[in-house]
């Protein structure tokens, strides 16, 4: 009989730790192209993570030094000698202020996935298991902030928070916050609909006969089963995070090069380069943006899939291991669209 | 009708076997490696036979139902030969597959709410098949919508739909479940195959449901010749319906023998041991001997009087009644088996009882409490006294905690105990169970159905209630493994001398436990007393009805009980 379990095959909780972690344990399952798909992404998630802990020993300047003992930087220069992808107009190094853009980024990503997440996972614990009218209007909440335009939201938050001033904590905050409001009810809707569709579980209904207490059934039975897909928005948030962080630098919102190197500020001063054929100013940033985003959703996208039985590949004597190769052309058109 | 539909195929005569299976292996990729579902299988199937192929879980029956008609999923790998007229289904390209399907060899799935689409109506979807075929025919010619659409009406007419030329028109949700059995059953018969594939075609209908799809099966190969591969775990099923059948055990056939043969005189260990499991109706009954209902005069425990749950209906239209005036009582020491088919209500008294439903209206005590505007802060007390074990073990037992924190749990809520009093305490009830006490360090999907239910009665128990609620216990696991677990149950009642509220919607199974049986239909309780005398001797029409519908494994006496109650039956 081919019964399919009522619940998803997780990770053997008999395995030492490290094995189930999920990434590790996803990387594990995976094969061929998916894996492929997984390792790139890895590598390129590895190679921003490692960029941004070593970025003052990577880095030859600060992000925003325009001198150094041999007199003031050239501006506008070409790439190669002491600058290898060359100067701005203000006379910044290139690569420098790329290579410290990614502690910012990476800032904003802790700030807003980690405020979204609690917040969000809460809420969508109590919603989906008292149900009701406090569910009823979270949900209300949860569509109207829908239908705001992150980057407004974020506009407004860096006015209140920093009074429109680019500090570096104003500006990563703004960022982190505006990116919270948004992802908040992402994360509350999927686990509020895990905790609607494992409230009526048996295990639960079991816990309730002998007189398990709401928090206890909350915490100790829903929880745990309700978060298997955080991972999955976690990247894939991840990557939202950047581009907003980078459309608001765009806009002027962001940080100014004083205070922090941020990328698309960096590609905002570079527009104004193109038209002389100046491509070295935009082309790192923008590839910067491009590649992190790219790598995250990678990861993101290849976490899905390994964690649906019918999606993932298996190896197989003489048989094919193959995952669907438009997977990976669709996570590069979704990072895509989602730029302005 | 200008169409004419050939009783009989004639190409299919005389020329040897419809389906030929020769040394059929079936492999599954998992995570866990490679699984040989099916090893080595051969069997025949000749015109107008029935075979059945039975087995417990995991024996391969359905993996092999699913090869002869090329369904199987993209990770398994099958080698060896399935003939259906010649065609040899594992090796021929997708298109003759699909030429095959249908025309002569067609499915009939387990459970029909899924097989249909509701969004079409059973008409089209007859017509479907139909149509996929068109053009293929012998003469060559493309089937209008108006031909298709009266071969549909034919075919519901085949299968006893009354009215099939307006019933063509209605859509699925229409239809009752064994209505919609008999749909499926005309879409596989569309095209008059000369082999259709039952996979557990009445596992999940009522037994008095199941009684008349059987006949409609058994017509099928009586009038029209056609062969019929039936899966099955219900040895009452095969009993009833199939002249020769196949028992695989574990992707193996164990032994294959006319029906008949096999049910007198099982040749293999494993088979009389699968035999000797299935309960019989009317043996090994609890209340044998009895002359009064036992413990009748112990303390009441449960007592409903008038008891009636209605479920709110959508704005504008009435409840439904789920209980009707339900007046019982169950006295300490007592099991009591509460019979009935879906829809009866049984399943709402229980949960009501533990107080996961609410009431409506008459009045329920339990163990003196009030149900009626149940308060879960007055009522979590008396939960300790209360166990319940659920239906699907699979799904009671939380994936995340081992099985000694889901035992233990109850004790932690209601006591506080040290880490080594609970551990001691869960030790000591895995073992009352037959379960190895290092079980407890085990997560639910390390053990098998058998033992997370063991588990579960051990986690109900384990406060030493004074009232046990079974819902279904034993209806998700394989026969054998029911009859271990029934029999457990029984020691550990006798033992530990719980009350017992046994839900079930098999009769036999409720015969074995139950000294006194309540028998629900719609929400009423139409008959109660002693188990011994209700299967005996039903006085209500629809407990007759509900007694003479169960096939028991036994084809001589079931042919026999067949014919007694024809009558009954049809009515």
């Amino acid at each position: 009989m081919s019964t399919v379990s009522p619940l998803p095959i997780v990770a053997d909780p008999r395995q030492p730790l490290f094995k189930r972690l999920p990434v590790i344990s996803h990387f594990n399952k995976s094969v061929g192209l998916q894996r492929g798909m997984l390792v790139a992404g890895l590598v390129l998630t590895g190679i921003f993570i490692l960029t941004a802990l070593l970025a003052p020993l990577i880095a030859p300047f600060g992000f925003s030094q325009i001198s150094d003992a041999d007199g003031s930087f050239p501006t506008q220069e070409p790439p190669g000698g002491k600058h290898i992808w060359g100067t701005t107009v203000g006379g910044y190094d290139v690569f420098s202020r790329v290579v410290w853009g990614t502690q910012t980024a990476i800032m904003v990503i802790i700030v807003a996935v980690v405020m979204s997440i609690f917040i969000g996972v809460i809420l969508g614990l109590v919603s989906g298991y008292y149900g009701g009218w406090l569910d009823r209007v979270l949900v209300v909440v949860a569509d109207a902030v829908y239908a705001f335009p992150s980057l407004l939201v974020a506009i407004v938050m860096a006015i209140v928070i920093s009074g429109g001033r680019s500090s570096l904590i104003g500006g990563i905050l703004a960022a982190a916050i505006s990116i919270t409001v948004v992802f908040i009810p992402q994360y509350f809707r999927v686990i509020r609909a895990e905790t609607i569709r494992l409230k009526a579980e048996p295990f639960v209904e079991s816990a309730k006969v002998v007189g398990a207490s709401n928090i206890r059934i909350m915490t100790r039975h829903i929880y745990g089963n309700a978060t298997r897909t955080l991972p999955l928005i976690f990247t894939l948030n991840a990557s939202e995070a950047i581009l907003t962080l980078a459309a608001l630098g765009f806009l002027g919102f962001g940080i100014e090069p004083t205070s922090a190197a941020e990328w698309g500020f960096d590609l905002n001063k570079a527009l104004a380069d193109t038209t002389s054929g100046i491509w070295w100013t935009g082309v790192f940033p923008g590839l910067a943006i491009v590649l992190t985003v790219l790598g995250l959703t990678l990861v993101g996208e290849s976490i899905n899939d390994l964690n649906d039985p019918r999606l993932r590949g298996r190896k197989r004597a003489g048989g094919k291991g193959g995952a669907d190769a438009p997977t990976a052309a669709q996570a590069a058109l979704e990072a895509e669209a989602r730029t302005l | 009708m200008t169409i004419n539909i050939d009783p009989i195929k004639d190409d299919a005569g005389n020329s040897g076997p419809v389906l030929d299976i020769d040394h059929l292996k079936v492999t599954f990729a998992t995570d866990g490696g490679d699984v040989h579902a099916v090893k080595d299988v051969s069997l025949q199937v000749n015109q107008g036979e029935v075979v059945a192929i039975v087995g417990e879980s995991g024996s391969g029956k359905t993996v092999t139902a699913k090869t002869i008609l090329g369904l199987l999923p993209e990770t398994a790998t099958s080698s060896g030969a399935v003939l259906i007229n010649g065609n040899n289904v594992i090796s021929v390209s997708a298109a003759r597959l699909r030429e095959i399907r249908g025309k002569d060899v067609a499915m009939v799935f387990q459970e029909p709410s899924t097989a249909l689409n509701p969004v079409f109506t059973v008409g089209w979807q007859i017509a479907e098949g139909l149509r996929a075929h068109a053009g293929m025919g012998e003469d060559g010619h493309r089937i209008s919508r108006r031909e298709a659409k009266l071969l549909a009406i034919d075919a519901l007419r085949r299968v006893g739909i009354p009215d099939p030329e307006t019933r063509v028109n209605y859509y699925p949700h229409q239809f009752s479940g064994g209505q919609k059995q008999r749909v499926v059953i005309a879409a596989a018969l569309a095209l008059n195959p000369g082999l259709i594939v039952a996979d557990e075609p009445t596992t999940a209908l009522d037994v008095t449901v199941q009684a008349e799809i059987l006949q409609l099966l058994r017509d099928l190969r009586d009038i029209y010749g056609t062969s019929i591969v039936l899966i099955t775990h219900n040895m009452g099923v095969v009993a009833d319906l199939a002249d020769r059948v196949v028992v695989m055990y574990q992707g193996d056939v164990v032994e294959e023998a006319p029906s008949r043969v096999l049910f007198a005189q099982p040749k293999q260990e494993y088979t009389q041991k699968l035999l000797a499991a299935v309960p019989h109706l009317g043996r090994n009954s609890a209340s044998e001997g009895m002359k009064e209902r036992a413990h009748q005069h112990g303390k009441v425990l449960v007592e409903a009087k008038d008891l009636t749950i209605e479920y709110p209906g959508r704005l504008g239209s009435p409840g439904f009644k789920a209980v009707d005036r339900v007046s019982f009582t169950l006295s300490e020491g007592e099991v009591f088996g509460l019979v009935g088919e879906s829809g009866s209500g049984k399943t709402t008294i229980g949960r009501a009882i533990a107080g996961l439903n609410r009431t409506t209206g008459g009045s329920l005590k339990v163990l003196d409490y009030e149900m009626l505007n149940l308060k879960e802060r007055t009522f979590k007390p008396h939960r300790k006294d209360i166990g319940f074990v659920f239906q699907d073990p699979a799904a009671s037992f939380n994936p995340h905690l081992t099985i000694g924190d889901c035992v233990a749990e109850p004790l932690i809520i209601h006591g506080n105990p040290t880490p080594a009093q609970a551990r001691q305490r869960v030790r000591e009830l895995l073992e009352s169970v037959q379960l190895p006490a290092s079980y407890a360090g085990r997560y639910p999907h390390e053990l098998s159905g058998g033992q997370r239910q063991r588990a579960s009665l051990a986690r109900a128990l384990i406060l030493n209630p004074k009232l046990l609620i079974a819902d279904e216990p034993t209806s998700a696991l394989d026969v054998s493994v029911q009859a271990k677990v029934l029999e457990l149950f029984k020691e550990i009642q006798q033992e530990f001398g719980f009350a017992a509220l046994f839900i079930s919607h098999d009769l036999a199974v409720v015969d074995i436990l139950s000294h006194w049986v309540g028998v629900l239909y719609k929400g009423r309780l139409v008959e109660q007393g002693l188990g011994r005398v209700v299967m005996n001797a039903p006085q209500h029409d629809y407990t007759r009805r509900l007694i003479a519908s169960l096939p028991v494994p036994d084809p001589e006496e079931q042919a026999r009980r067949r014919e007694e109650n024809r009558a009954l039956l049809t009515t």
